[in-house]
């Protein structure tokens, strides 16, 4: 039972990263994405998306691809910064955030873009600048949408696994979450500790679903 | 001159194209852009404020060039100084009416504080009896209260001239009038030079110095002011 609590901490830390990140790059491209106007916009918005699309355990090997250590750019950050993604629980923080990324962009675009423009003309005309008008009013007009997509993010790096297993593999303690740990219980016929962690995996979906209920209608509710 | 105006430029919306060529000059201090609907009114404000960008022309207000595509000057609308009041008043959803007061009196990162201190805002809510509503959000108030509170936000940081984008057309008839005769009071008051766009006849009789009226995106005629009561 020991290492279910293990494994829940070090998912709860992969879940957590990755939403972090995801948060500050879905609200900058899923924003970018909303007002710029450039050739090619369909289809990086279909790359963006592709994702949610793409069995986990392709977008696994992709990763691999990209940031292995036998990849440029894996070597590179072996050599000159020494990071190692590959088999490390960074590895299962960049597997998750790719897996769910396209949950906060695209609930980040889709907010920024029911944003009446007129409202950031009138910051304009009362002499606010640009990169104020959008903690001013875009970002707080926008953060209802953004919050649930993070919410959606948050519970699906909770549950990630074909991308995590691809790139960081199953080790005890140091990148076995909690899917993965189930999967192993069941593999060598643990049935005690899957059942545990099938109980305690079940209780954290259900207390972010809940959490994610009153969090949102609250606001609602709150602005009117 | 108060006002001068030259502008042009060409939108297209679909298949459909439409030229705008405006060109007015004019010393009053209230003066009342008039036509239809698609005529090019709101265009014409937005590019004088500029938060819509012309393909070419100049923009004078009070003496001070705000626009002028032939020396490549083109002032941001910050830096323009112009009180612009919105046909739906664009009040900020997620501020109550004093923090929308108070907006454009805080120039960093940060919404002012809901109890923020400010004489200035102090001062408007007064001015437009807003008291009762200060604490109050935008879906929370009724027609003439947006409109005074779109008034008081756009006039605390003394602007050099007020725009307005048909500012009764939200408003049913008696409290049209009304506000029609507080909107003259208040002008005459501030002195500010006043640029308001309409198609109601009414405003025209009631606030217009001198009127330039437009249609299909140029001006047909301006005629003085006697002719305009006429």
């Amino acid at each position: 039972m020991e290492g279910a609590w293990v494994a829940l901490a070090l998912t709860l830390k992969v879940a957590g990263w990755a939403t972090a990140l995801n948060l500050v790059s879905g609200v900058a491209i899923g924003f970018a994405m909303a007002r710029a106007r450039f050739p090619g916009r369909d289809m990086l918005d279909a790359l963006l998306t592709l994702p949610m699309v793409m069995p986990p355990t392709v977008l696994g090997y992709y990763l691999l691809v990209l940031i292995g250590s036998h990849s440029p750019l894996g070597s590179w950050l072996i050599e000159h910064l020494g990071i190692r993604l590959v088999f490390t629980w960074q590895g299962a923080v960049i597997a998750a955030m790719v897996v769910s990324f396209p949950l906060v962009f695209k609930a980040a675009r889709a907010a920024f873009e029911t944003i009446d423009p007129q409202l950031e003309d009138a910051a304009r005309t009362l002499g606010i600048h640009e990169v104020a008008i959008f903690f001013r009013v875009t970002l707080p007009l926008a953060w209802r949408g953004i919050l649930a997509g993070l919410l959606l993010s948050f519970a699906r790096s909770l549950g990630e696994f074909g991308a995590t297993l691809m790139v960081a593999g199953s080790i005890p303690g140091r990148t076995q979450t909690l899917s993965i740990a189930v999967y192993e219980a069941v593999q060598a016929g643990q049935d005690d500790t899957a059942n545990f962690l099938v109980a305690v995996t079940s209780i954290i979906c259900v207390a972010v679903l809940l959490s994610a209920g009153r969090l949102l209608p609250g606001r609602v509710a709150a602005r009117g | 001159m108060t006002w001068d105006v030259c502008l042009q430029r060409v939108l297209r919306h679909g298949g459909t194209r439409f030229d705008l060529n405006v060109r007015f000059a004019s010393d009053v201090s209230r003066l009342v852009l008039y036509g239809p609907s698609g005529a090019g009114k709101t265009q014409t404000l937005k590019m004088i404020a500029g938060i819509a960008r012309p393909d070419g022309g100049c923009v004078a207000v009070a003496g001070r060039t705000l626009f002028d595509s032939a020396c490549g000057l083109d002032l941001s609308p910050q830096q323009r100084r112009l009180a612009y009041v919105f046909q739906d008043y664009a009040l900020f959803p997620h501020l109550s009416v004093r923090q929308n007061i108070g907006f454009g009196r805080r120039r960093g990162w940060l919404n002012p504080a809901p109890q923020v201190d400010d004489a200035a805002v102090d001062r408007w809510i007064a001015a437009f009896h807003l008291e009762s509503v200060a604490w109050h959000y935008p879906h929370q108030l009724s027609g003439g209260q947006r409109q005074r509170t779109a008034l008081a936000r756009a006039l605390v940081n003394d602007p050099t001239a007020l725009l307005l984008d048909e500012p009764f057309a939200a408003l049913d008839k008696a409290l049209r009038h009304r506000l029609r005769d507080e909107l003259k009071d208040l002008q005459a008051q501030l002195r500010l030079p006043m640029l308001l766009i309409t198609h109601d006849d009414e405003d025209v009789h009631v606030l217009a110095d001198q009127v330039v009226q437009l249609h299909a995106g140029r001006v047909v005629e301006a005629p003085s002011l006697q002719e305009a009561h006429a």
